[in-house]
Order: structure tokens, then sequence, then C-alpha cells
């Protein structure tokens, strides 16, 4: 595999100020921890160890993902923003290989 | 000696009674030493979390939670990070989240896997240095994480 896959996020267009809304996200990837035995087959360690959601820059949340985490990995948050903001999503395997995602959110 | 040196020692034995009756995981000291490297030797408070799990999961490869920590976010009182663990997978460690000023509520929702029966075990550090923790007991249908 040479890339990870498109990330799948839902995040509104435009809030109001200071309005709580909420943040979904969905990437899809094996997590293979490289402990599970298929037959006489150990499929290798392939893990996404990380997501970081940034507003502006400034870090709003932070993601370290171990072992326990799901395949395809899907997480809910909640974000409150003052003014119109972009906000940024990455996430980075074990090898480094980076998924990239970026949303403008307009404050009315 | 002090009475503060006093209460922590009673500190100490009373988490190692709390800690006792935790079913024996395959590798109980992977599970403490899990935890130690996320919160150190805090000693965390049981409550202020509400912890949404299913009691009974199907698909142990899927399990969804919810972990919502009574918090204002405020930049007075907040909460700085949020540890999930699962105390009988082969590995305990299953995510840490750390959250920024921009998040406004102290609600995380996740998809974890679970090997077995066991309970998810979760903690919350706030601002102030304080730990909380809250615990869920889970029964798994099919096993998520070894076949």
């Amino acid at each position: 595999m040479s890339g990870l896959a498109a990330p799948r996020i839902r995040i509104p267009r435009s809030v109001r100020a200071g309005e709580v809304f909420e943040v979904r996200t969905l990437i899809e990837h094996p997590m293979e921890t490289g402990l599970r035995h298929d037959g006489s087959r150990a499929p290798p360690r392939d893990l996404l160890e990380r997501m970081v959601v940034q507003v502006n820059g400034a870090p709003a949340l932070d993601v370290s993902l171990r072992n326990g985490t799901a395949a395809n990995p899907f997480h809910v948050f909640f974000l409150r923003l003052d003014r119109s903001s972009e906000i940024s999503f990455v996430w980075t395997d074990a090898q480094g290989r980076q998924a990239r995602a970026s949303h403008r959110v307009t404050v009315a | 000696m002090s009475p503060r040196l006093t209460r922590r020692g009673a500190l100490t034995a009373a988490l190692t009674l709390v800690a006792a009756p935790w079913p024996a995981t395959a590798q109980p000291d992977a599970l403490s030493a899990a935890i130690r490297a996320q919160i150190g030797a805090t000693v965390p408070q049981v409550g202020g979390i509400t912890l949404r799990a299913p009691a009974v999961a199907e698909n142990g490869g899927q399990v969804p939670v919810t972990i919502l920590v009574d918090s204002p976010q405020t930049e007075a009182a907040h909460v700085t990070a949020i540890h999930i663990f699962a105390t009988r997978n082969p590995t305990p460690d299953v995510a840490s989240f750390r959250l920024g000023a921009a998040i406004a509520r102290a609600e995380v929702q996740t998809r974890i896997r679970v090997a077995e029966d066991q309970q998810i075990l979760v903690f919350a550090q706030m601002n102030d240095g304080t730990v909380r923790r809250a615990a869920a007991d889970l029964r798994v249908t099919a096993g998520g994480c070894l076949t």
C-alpha cells in the first residue's frame, strides 16, 4: 500500500459564533496490531498512531491511537469557534505516511 | 513524620485495595504500567465521568464508546486529556486524547477492540492536576483482537 485512504469528515460549513458543533471523522485503515494469527499467517503490524486536529494551526485535538483502537478509526468530538477558521486533520501511521484534510468553517 | 505522608500511605494502600478486585488479567503489570505511563503516580478520584458503552457487544472488533467528562471546559477548569484502557486485552492500551482550547465539550466518541469479557477503564486528567476514573463492564459475543 503506497498511501493512506482519503478520510471522510462531517463538519458544518458555517456555524454561529460560540456555537458548539459536532465533527465526525472516519478513515479506512486495517489497524493491524501484529498480534493476530489468521490461520498460519500473521499479518504484520500496521497501525495509525496519531490523529491531530488543528484550528488555525493551534492544536485542538491530539489523539494517540494504540492497539485497542478498532479498524477504520471513527471519532466524534465537539468544537467551538469565535471566528471563521481553517480546521486541518492529519493522520500518521507507524511508517510516517500521512493522510490530510482541511475544511473551512465560516462563522456567520 | 508529617500527617501528609501518612495520608499518602493510606491512599496508596486504598488504591492497592481498589486495584486488587480487578479481574486477574493476563498481565496485570502491563495494565498498571500502561496506566502509570499516562497519568503517573496520581491517585484518581472515582466519578465525574459518564462512560457509555454497550453492556453486551456482539462484535468485539467495533465497540462504540462515548466518554463525557463533567467539566465546563473553560480556561479555569477543563479536561486536558482522556485515556482509555481495556483491562483484559493482550495489550491494554487503547487510545489517549489530548484536548485543546477549541474543544467545546469534554466529550469524545471512538470505537475500540475488546478481546473478551472485561472492564473498560477511562481516566480524565484535569487542568488542576487531578485525575478522574470511570469503569464499565463489557461482555463480548465475538472477540475482536485475536481471531
